[in-house]
């Protein structure tokens, strides 16, 4: 065309980034992606090809790990740690060298990833290498302050690290970032689609000056995963499907080695009717239509007001006519190439599948490419308001109220992210809290940084990475615990009753004792074959009352912690009234007479968790922004718990106190030998203002309780401190609904008051950018 | 023969496309009201934008020469001469070199138009004869807008007489300050009407309105009052053209459309002074409004040292190496 016909259509025409360096980059070493160990490349073999997704053309060649391969980079890195953790200055120093060498090459970075990826090269270059680079410089920061300000926690070991192909580097900065920053030494596998800018990482590890081992990269596939998964490392770090993420968690179930999964997403995009409508189309193109819409927190679920909704529909049509997809390498184009055909086979597949409601889609060229699509005019029940596509289509519904959008929003398995458009601060402020998800972003979207935390509740996962709260998932407390022994029962062939007045010791749930389900009862006996009383031996269906107990209490969650406090301080009140009796009752139970000493540690307990109730606060992350991240302390949700055996009452007081400080409800089943101190505190809670179903206890085998705690969809979260073992049961069971698990393999915990706390709570970040 | 391939030309670079006039709506204050603006969200999409748009080469030159056609060359300082506006209309009849213009095909480039104060008018009508470019008047007590008000009505009228085709007026700030929007409807109607068949271009001060929901709010009133145009700036504020504020009246536009059917023109007045920033902002122009607008009957840049910037790069694109300010005649 000539100027002045360009000058009559005024077309953009084409703006190519030139890919010549990249390509040259990796001809110079040998056109193979393959294994960082010990600071050495090795091996490098073409067992399969890396591709460019937008032409087709094969990149690379790359190794597939084997797990003798995986076991050599895992010892390195094992040998490298203790060195590693010694000084956090000295590892200051070391990321902040990663983080300007990363500036110094991002143009490489940037290319590499979309020449491998197939996401425009606008995002590579202003988004996913910037914040990869900030996430460096931010943890350099951390690993500073550590010995300061975290005293108490130390190193987990050997991490394994595996990333998915969704933004390759920014997720391999994500997990090395904190890892190394707290001392931990890593062995990373990059996405089997994606290894290429973990090759351009590890080089500039060397110029960095990381000492051999502590960053570690094994190229591969999924065998290559599994291999790590099995392999000898304390910890496993995953993001990716949560199909593959439950299949980690039964893998790693009962190992010891801790895990944190950040999972999938269809996490809802809520537009009220008083809400800037062009702003908030805007930010559908950002939330759907940035890299391709594979990202797990995209707002897929587009949820609008019903009296707007014709009118936005149609803005929105008109925005997705004006993208641009096309060469990712193009600096004009704003939606580039799928990763793989296999994923455009399974969006294809998913939307073909689909007879509901009404499409709408733009061009995209041949090839690799999905058009942006919109599906409006579906319900909850559809599959795709359901399913994570993990492509550019966005699906679409209408709500009424509020009340109503917060009801569809949270009607599903995820809980990544969500985001709210309006204009009025009482309303945006009100949803926020409501919505079940990590992160909910106000008048925005897919807003991420390195000083805010990042992960999801429910099926998306568990854990956070960023900020302070993600430096919990790379640090353990200091010290080590002893061996637990399994307590038994007392037992006797013909014991006489202690007290011949009968006591009746049924369960508790719902604030009210009852008879358990399966009507049996066990005699429990003194170390001297004294009948001390009977408890109820409950069954799957009182724990299945129990928490529909907990779920008609919700509203615990949102009283105050003023409120909370003060029913804590009463339950320690009735408790220390009645101290002679409980501390009697221990010491039959025991044979001990630590009686009075434990109850006297409980009493000090709940004055702890009552002083904390409304104490723990939140906090306002620095985020790059005119605004803030408020990072809020949630509670998360129902939680059951199978209690110490050792200490009757204290072991109880101890779950319970934190648990119900933070606005949980629980399902707490008692010491299985000593049972009958937990029954008699039923009275204690009945006269302490409890409300009915916030703590509900269960007496019975903890063998036999166990697996329908863990498999119970129902419940968020599982702690066990039973002498049973029963950690990796579950573990394994817990991947139902991937629930929260903290079990003590095996070991005599001590927990601090700070690990009850962040056990019993959720981080959910608030990103709320302002100005008028 | 020659005379009348000429004179094609001249048409084709400034299409006499005719578009309805704006005459304008009733008050409608429920949808004054209505109107939203998220100042973080306008700027986070008027931040990205220029990452997200490029173009190159070939590309870039024409829209540099459509950047000319679309600029009211504008002169308004307190010591303008008959001499000085004489010399700024010889530039926006030849905006950019004759030799350049060639080895670009872009002979007979012209400026969109020429903007002086209305003492300047007649100077500057006379100055144009024989082409197409109009003459454009600031107005009513330009640029603060507090002069007695049948003196403002006055000096429109006044404008017209001496030749101006087109008439920036200012409107009262205070309106929209205290949300006085009948106020600021019945100002822009009696401007409108004074500036009979003159093009009526209402000039919001947005640097003087506070918030980019006010920018909004403003621009409607001003369109349901038929503003012809509006625009951003007099140039004399702290702040003047902005990217979020063009967003915003520009997504006011777009509404006003889709309601009306009527397209409204705009123009962004002061500091646009570098080529690559007018590229942003034909680029806004095009993604949010769409092409229809990117002619000078619905977009005009109101600028001074901008044509100086692109005619550098123009040079840099048919000669290769990188230009020099003083090889460019100044206007």
């Amino acid at each position: 065309m000539t100027i002045k016909e360009i000058f009559d259509t005024m077309d953009y025409g084409p703006a190519p980034e030139s890919s010549a360096e990249a390509l040259a980059w990796l001809a110079d070493r040998g056109g193979i992606a393959g294994h960082y160990i010990n600071g050495k490349w090795g091996a490098l073999r073409d067992d399969f090809a890396t591709t460019n997704p937008a032409t087709g053309v094969k990149l690379a060649g790359v190794t597939k790990g084997t797990a003798d391969e995986v076991a050599l980079a895992v010892a390195a890195a094992r040998k490298a740690q203790p060195a590693w953790a010694k000084s956090g200055h000295k590892r200051a120093r070391v990321l902040y060298a990663i983080a300007r060498l990363m500036q110094k090459h991002s143009r490489l970075l940037a290319v590499m990833e979309t020449l491998d990826n197939g996401k425009p090269i606008r995002e590579s270059r202003d988004i996913d290498v910037p914040l990869a680079i900030r996430h460096f410089y931010h943890h350099a920061g951390f690993a500073q302050l550590m010995k300061a300000e975290l005293p108490d926690r130390a190193a987990l070991g050997v991490c394994g690290q595996i990333i998915p192909w969704n933004f390759p580097l920014l997720m391999l900065a994500w997990k090395i970032a904190p890892a190394l920053a707290m001392g931990n030494t890593v062995v990373l596998k990059p996405a089997e689609y994606t290894p290429l800018t973990a090759m351009i990482f590890a080089e500039i590890c060397t110029e960095a000056g990381v000492p051999p081992g502590v960053v570690n990269i094994i190229t591969g596939d999924g065998e290559t995963g599994a291999a790590l998964v099995e392999s000898d490392v304390d910890k496993i770090a995953f993001t990716g499907s949560t199909e593959v993420g439950r299949k980690i968690r039964e893998a790693t179930a009962g190992s010891g080695k801790a895990l944190s999964l950040e999972l999938g997403g269809k996490s809802p995009y809520i537009v009220f009717e008083d809400a800037d409508l062009d702003s908030a189309v805007e930010g559908l193109v950002d939330a759907i239509w940035f890299n391709q819409g594979q990202v797990c927190c995209a707002g897929s679920r587009l949820l609008v007001q019903e009296g707007i909704a014709d009118k936005f529909y149609t803005k929105l049509k008109s925005r997705m006519d004006g993208l641009r997809i096309g060469d990712p390498l193009d600096k004009c184009i704003d939606v580039g190439a799928i990763v793989d055909p296999v994923q455009l086979a399974q969006i294809t597949k998913m939307v073909d599948a689909n007879t509901e409601g009404e499409i709408y889609q733009t061009k995209a060229p041949e090839g690799c490419f999905y058009p942006p699509t919109l599906i409006t005019g579906l319900s909850p029940a559809s599959t795709l308001m359901q399913e994570e596509i993990f492509g550019p289509v966005l699906v679409a519904t209408t709500f009424r109220t509020p009340s109503e959008a917060v009801e569809i929003a949270n009607n599903t398995r995820y809980g990544l992210a969500a985001s709210v458009w309006s204009e009025n601060i009482n309303l945006a402020l009100d949803i926020a809290p409501k919505l079940v998800a990590g992160i909910v972003w106000i008048n925005g979207t897919n807003m991420m940084d390195a000083a805010a935390g990042f992960g999801g509740v429910r099926e998306s996962g568990f854990g956070r990475e960023g900020g302070w709260e993600g430096l919990a998932g790379y640090t353990k407390p200091k010290g080590t615990h002893k061996p637990l022994e399994k307590i038994e029962a007392f037992t006797t062939q013909d014991g006489h009753p202690a007290d011949p007045l009968d006591r009746t010791a049924k369960l508790y749930i719902g604030g009210k004792q009852s008879r358990p389900d399966g009507g049996y009862s066990n005699p429990v006996f003194s170390p001297r074959g004294k009948l001390l009383g009977h408890t109820s031996v409950a069954n799957r269906k009182d724990i299945r009352n129990a928490v529909e107990a907990c779920n008609a209490a919700k509203g615990w969650s949102k009283t105050t912690g003023h409120l909370r406090a003060q029913i804590l301080y009463y339950i320690a009140e009735n408790l220390s009234a009645r101290t002679d009796e409980f501390a009697t009752r221990i010491n039959n139970m025991t044979g001990k007479r630590s009686g009075a000493d434990e109850v006297e540690t409980a009493i000090r307990t709940l004055f702890t968790y009552a002083a904390w109730a409304d104490k723990y606060d939140g906090q306002a992350h620095g985020v790059p922004i005119r605004g803030v991240a408020l990072a809020m302390k949630e509670p998360v949700g129902t939680i059951g718990v199978l209690c110490d055996d050792a200490a009757p009452l204290a072991g109880l007081v101890n779950a319970m106190a934190p648990a119900i400080a933070m606005g949980n409800r629980v399902v707490l089943v008692a010491s299985e030998p000593f049972p009958l101190a937990a029954s008699d505190f039923y009275q204690v809670l009945e006269t302490s203002d409890v409300p009915a179903g916030v703590v509900n206890i269960i007496t019975g085998s903890h063998a036999q309780l166990a697996p329908t705690l863990a498999k119970h969809l129902d419940i968020d979260a599982i702690w066990s401190f039973s002498s049973t073992d029963l950690s990796a049961q579950i573990e394994k069971a817990s991947a139902g609904n991937l629930k929260r698990t903290w079990v003590n393999n095996g070991q005599a915990l001590s927990p601090t008051t700070k690990e009850y706390l962040t056990a019993a709570t959720e981080v959910k970040n608030i990103w709320i950018p302002y100005g008028e | 023969m020659q005379t009348t391939q000429s004179s094609t030309l001249t048409t084709q670079q400034l299409p006499q496309l005719h578009e309805a006039r704006n005459e304008g709506m009733p008050l409608d204050l429920d949808w004054v009201m209505a109107v939203q603006a998220n100042t973080s969200a306008i700027e986070r999409r008027a931040q990205t934008l220029p990452g997200r748009r490029s173009v190159k080469k070939d590309y870039q030159a024409a829209w540099l020469c459509k950047a000319v056609s679309l600029m009211d060359l504008t002169t308004l300082s307190g010591d303008d001469s008959e001499g000085r506006v004489r010399r700024l209309c010889a530039k926006a009849r030849q905006p950019v070199s004759q030799h350049i213009l060639e080895a670009l095909g872009m002979e007979g480039l012209t400026t969109g138009a020429i903007c002086v104060y209305h003492d300047m008018v007649a100077t500057a009508v006379d100055a144009l004869q024989g082409t197409n470019i109009p003459v454009a008047a600031v107005s009513t007590g330009f640029p603060a807008g507090l002069s007695p008000f049948h003196l403002r009505i006055a000096e429109i009228g006044d404008s017209v007489a001496a030749g101006a085709q087109e008439i920036d007026i200012v409107i009262s700030r205070r309106h929209v300050l205290t949300g006085n929007w009948q106020a600021l409807y019945d100002e822009m109607r009696e401007m409108r009407a004074a500036c009979g068949d003159a093009h009526v271009k209402a000039i919001l001060a947005t640097g003087e309105l506070g918030t980019l929901r006010n920018v909004a709010r403003a621009s409607l009133v001003c369109m349901m009052a038929g503003a012809d145009f509006i625009k951003t700036s007099t140039g004399k504020e702290p702040v003047n053209a902005t990217l979020p504020v063009t967003l915003t009246m520009i997504r006011a536009i777009r509404d006003y459309q889709d309601r009306t059917g009527i397209k409204v023109g705009y123009k962004p007045a002061g500091g646009i002074s570098k080529a690559k920033d007018a590229l942003v902002y034909l680029s806004m122009i095009k993604d949010e409004l769409g092409d229809r607008w990117l002619q000078p009957d619905l977009f005009r840049f109101g600028a001074s040292s901008l044509l100086g910037d692109i005619e550098r790069q123009l040079e840099h694109h048919v000669t290769g190496a990188y230009s020099a300010q003083w090889r460019h005649a100044i206007g």
